[in-house]
């Protein structure tokens, strides 16, 4: 049982949490040809797309209905309409995420009203599918944001199977199925979800991945020169086919709501994985797609958990009873600690942005819903060995004087972080070199020299070796 | 703030945006609005503070979203980098129990961190739901004896450049007179050097780029009070009304606190821009010029001299690779007319010209440049951009961070001016760094690769080129 300390200080400093709003954008971006609007001030959506922008090196489609002082007091119905209308008018998208901010929800706003009123005012927009959703930035984070969101388009786009005709044909459809739903979190990263994909396929299945950023946010270069929506993503015609699946897979913890209700609209088998990393999630969910598939596991597959084991042989040296520090969402903080678990690393200091309803059964003796102030302090405390987090927490890990393993929202000082694949045996394996040579460039193994009074060396300069490693040592762990 | 107040703030008597039919900020469209809110403006106003906590009063996005992703250095404390926020939640925003987390967390930084001064910045909901911030930052600095400055600058009030004008009055009307300078340190090099104090406001060293003209300054016997705001301390803040001169240097959002600093203590300022030699020098010669000191303007002309010189000759074999290359220029915030002379002074065609935040002044210097009939660009979505691109066979786009990936995706070469840039072009050395950059995109090899089909296939890829 996990011990949950919450926030006890006024300011929170060097946060670790990202807004909800934030997290529901993202959502929104694994759409085909779809566009979020926040419902806020400019900065709003500013401060997200810088971020994303950041983070993915892509181009991130975003948009504001741009509230003044006027419509923050008068309200600001006026101006989401207006929003509306300028982005289906300019851009045609197949879908708007249409997303409240904090500044919207104090005000009290009614987006589902808007969007009727939009409806009867504008039915020449009637193609353009809204999902409206209230994601106030003073409740959750960019995980809960995200979730939210993929509840919300299960809600607005998946038929509940009793509009089909009969449910006898439906299981029989089903029963021929080869596609897997595949609901994904925000703590897979468009790598994890290509290694997932191809994992999937690997079976024989055709999975369907909701929402899909592999496809929308890694690497597009296509041959119109700009787009104003997303390009790639899953389709939205997606979410009608949901009720046929032989199966869904739910990763992450955070999307039980959401996988909940498509289980009760489509009454397609469900299976949850509050994440893969590592041996034991990894063995359960290939155990999981071999019974769907009812084939065997392929011998592709079977060789990279081999390789696995092996890297797990390779680096217990070091990771065994290492003393990590980790700061990240919750699903991506559970994912880690099972992992580190497996090889008998210890977590001294555990943070995570918000409190969620599976937190206590984590393999952690404490979790702080907290910053990385509070990530810092512990990890002092505690002389952790190093640190896990994102890009905000290199000053954090600089100041510790630890290696920093970079991974969670943002990722922007450094390229390619977003397609990284933590997840499957191979995932693992990867973590597990990381993490071993972060400490290995830093750790101190061998006894301090010692020089003895009487059995002098005669050495001219013995302080121009230690400059040297020690610049070493240095420059390693920095980059 | 009352609406009077953000009215009286909108109306800037030094900015000729005043004069057009649409007086002062322009509103956003929804839905079609790009750029960031007040609150974002006066962060990038006064986040380079250096040792200042900087907190932000209000739910986690303002800040959570934001913080570590702006490029000004500080050549000392770091404080400024913490993100500081009171991160409100559901019931803080409901039982309003905001005032008294901030009035704690004020608490908390400064028995933390001993800050120079905490500024308290305000954000939407907290703006919205009414919690008095003057009250609280009052209360605080009467009960800990450090400074508490509010900037009443929530999201929804305007635009990123109403921040930084919100920004500027703060400093003016909470800190500006503060303090007085210490008399400047005697060069025993120079024992007789009149040292004159200047200001540069809307400098925000970013990149570091400030200490590309800083050396310039002190050779000459220019000591810099302040600056507004890169790599600047609360103390220096404090000392700005003792500047014998001001200098507007990026934003026209500030000239506000130009024009109240010449009406309070009657120092006289001009506009100008570090970007390009000629303006370098132009700007230096501003400075001798209303110090009215001939033995500064002598000096000038023989630093400028030497510059010049040396910076032409380091140019000139970048000048012969950039010769001819087409630019479309597209800027935000810097000032446009300055971009242009930098580049023709490169050698290189400007062939249009973004003029959405230009006043007339600048776009009249803009057709100076280039010409009565040159493409002046009002609203430059990429599409737009793009287009012309096309259409002027431009080599290269120089624009803002925003418009990276429309130039990428387009595969076409871009560098950076707008403050997102890893590089400092101010100065005669950042002209030199600005050449280099626009070659290392211009003549690298990947363009031909990133355009050329995958060999199966058999039809080729449109680029910007076609």
């Amino acid at each position: 049982m996990t011990e949950i300390i919450r926030r006890s200080k006024p300011l929170s400093v060097s946060p670790l949490k990202s807004s909800q709003p934030l997290g529901a954008s993202l959502a929104i971006l694994g759409l085909n040809r779809a566009i979020p609007l926040l419902h806020g001030a400019q900065g709003c959506t500013a401060f997200a797309k810088v971020f994303l922008v950041r983070h993915f090196r892509e181009p991130i489609p975003l948009q504001t209905s741009a509230l003044d002082p006027i419509s923050s007091i008068m309200g600001a119905d006026d101006s989401l309409l207006a929003g509306l209308r300028t982005v289906c008018e300019k851009q045609h998208p197949a879908a708007i995420g249409l997303l409240t901010t904090g500044l919207t929800e104090t005000q009290g706003t009614d987006v589902q009203r808007v969007v009727k009123i939009f409806r009867e005012r504008c039915p020449e927009f009637q193609g353009v599918r809204v999902v409206a959703v209230n994601t106030p930035d003073f409740s959750g984070c960019l995980e809960s944001g995200f979730a939210i969101v993929v509840k919300a388009m299960i809600a607005e786009w998946v038929p509940a199977v009793s509009n089909h005709p009969s449910l006898s044909k439906e299981g029989k459809r089903r029963h021929q199925s080869r596609q897997i739903n595949v609901l994904c979190g925000s703590s897979l990263t468009p790598g994890d979800l290509e290694a997932l994909r191809e994992l999937i396929e690997r079976f024989g299945l055709h999975p369907v991945l909701i929402p899909d950023l592999a496809d929308s946010l890694d690497g597009h270069l296509d041959a119109e020169d700009y787009s104003p929506l997303t390009t790639g993503g899953t389709p939205l015609a997606a979410f009608t086919t949901l009720g046929d699946a032989a199966a869904t897979l739910v990763i992450g913890a955070s999307l039980n709501a959401a996988a909940d209700l498509l289980q009760e609209r489509t009454g397609v088998p469900t299976h949850r994985f509050p994440h893969l990393f590592g041996l034991e999630a990894t063995d359960r969910l290939v155990m999981t797609l071999a019974g769907i598939a009812g084939q065997p596991v392929p011998a592709t597959v079977a060789r990279q958990r081999a390789q696995l084991q092996d890297a797990m042989l390779d680096t217990h040296f070091l990771l065994g009873r290492a003393r990590i520090a980790i700061a990240a969402d919750p699903d991506l903080l559970h994912g880690f600690s099972q992992l580190l678990a497996e090889m008998g690393a210890e977590i001294v200091a555990a943070v995570t942005s918000a409190t969620t309803p599976t937190l206590a059964q984590w393999p952690l003796t404490q979790v702080h819903i907290g910053d990385l102030d509070d990530l810092e302090t512990l990890a002092r405390e505690r002389d952790a060995e190093l640190v896990i987090g994102s890009s905000h927490a290199l000053d954090t890990a600089n100041r510790l004087d630890l290696p920093l393993l970079r991974a969670g929202y943002p990722l922007h000082d450094q390229f390619g972080g977003y397609q990284r694949a933590w997840i499957g045996y191979r995932g693992a394996r990867q973590a597990l070199f990381d993490l071993a040579n972060a400490l290995l460039g830093h750790a101190e193994h061998a006894v301090a020299p010692y020089h003895s009074f009487y059995s002098r060396k005669a050495d001219p300069r013995p302080e121009v070796r230690h400059g040297a490693t020690a610049t070493f040592a240095d420059s390693e762990r920095r980059h | 703030m009352k609406t009077s107040d953000l009215a009286a703030l909108r109306d800037e008597p030094a900015c000729s945006h005043n004069l057009q039919a649409k007086t002062g900020c322009a509103r956003p469209t929804p839905g079609a609005a790009a750029g960031g809110c007040a609150f974002d403006g006066a962060q990038i106003s006064l986040l380079p503070i250096a040792d200042v906590a900087h907190i932000v009063h209000g739910p986690i996005a303002c800040v959570g979203d934001s913080w570590d992703n702006r490029g000004t250095q500080s050549s000392g404390p770091a404080l400024f980098k913490l993100g500081m926020t009171t991160d409100l939640n559901e019931q803080d925003v409901i039982m309003g129990r905001g005032e008294k987390r901030l009035f704690h967390g004020i608490k908390q930084a400064i028995d933390r961190y001993s800050p120079a001064a905490v500024f308290v910045y305000s954000t939407c909901v907290t703006a919205l739901i009414g919690d008095d911030l003057g009250a609280v930052c009052k209360a605080a600095t009467g009960r800990w004896g450090v400074p508490v400055i509010p900037i009443d600058a929530a999201g929804f009030y305007g635009s990123k450049n109403f921040g930084n004008r919100i920004a500027g009055e703060a400093m003016i009307n909470y800190v500006v007179g503060g303090s007085e300078p210490v008399a400047p340190p005697v060069d025993p090099a120079r024992p007789d050097l009149r040292v004159h104090d200047i200001n540069l406001i809307g400098e925000y060293n970013i990149a570091g780029e400030l200490w590309n003209t800083l050396p310039l300054f002190d050779e000459l016997g220019l000591r810099l009070l302040c600056s507004l705001s890169g790599d600047a301390r609360f103390r220096e803040i404090q000392t700005m009304h003792r500047a014998e001169v001001n200098m507007v240097v990026c934003s026209r959002a500030m000239l506000n606190v130009a024009r109240k600093l010449q009406e309070r203590f009657g120092t006289p300022w001009f506009e100008g821009s570090f970007y390009g030699v000629s303006d370098v020098s132009a700007a230096l010669r501003q400075f001798a010029a209303l110090l009215n000191d001939p033995d500064l303007t002598e000096r000038t002309e023989t630093l400028i001299a030497r510059e010049e010189a040396n910076t032409h000759a380091a140019l000139a074999p970048w000048r012969e690779r950039l010769q001819g290359k087409r630019v479309l220029l597209y800027t935000g915030g810097v000032k446009s007319w300055s971009i242009v002379a930098a580049l023709q002074e490169l050698g290189m065609t400007v062939v249009a010209c973004g003029t959405k935040k230009s006043t007339e002044e600048d776009k009249a210097r803009i057709r100076e440049l280039m010409g009565e009939d040159a493409p002046l660009i009002e609203d430059g979505n990429p599409r737009v951009l793009l287009e012309l691109a096309r259409a002027h066979h431009a080599d290269l786009l120089v624009a803002g961070g925003r418009n990276l990936y429309t130039a990428l995706k387009a595969r076409l070469p871009f560098v950076d001016v707008n403050q997102e840039r890893e590089h400092g072009y101010a100065g005669y050395r950042g002209m030199i760094t600005l050449a280099q950059e626009l070659t290392r995109t211009l003549e690298s090899p990947i363009w031909e690769a990133v355009r050329r089909p995958a060999p199966w296939l058999p039809h080729r890829v449109e680029t910007a080129h076609d």
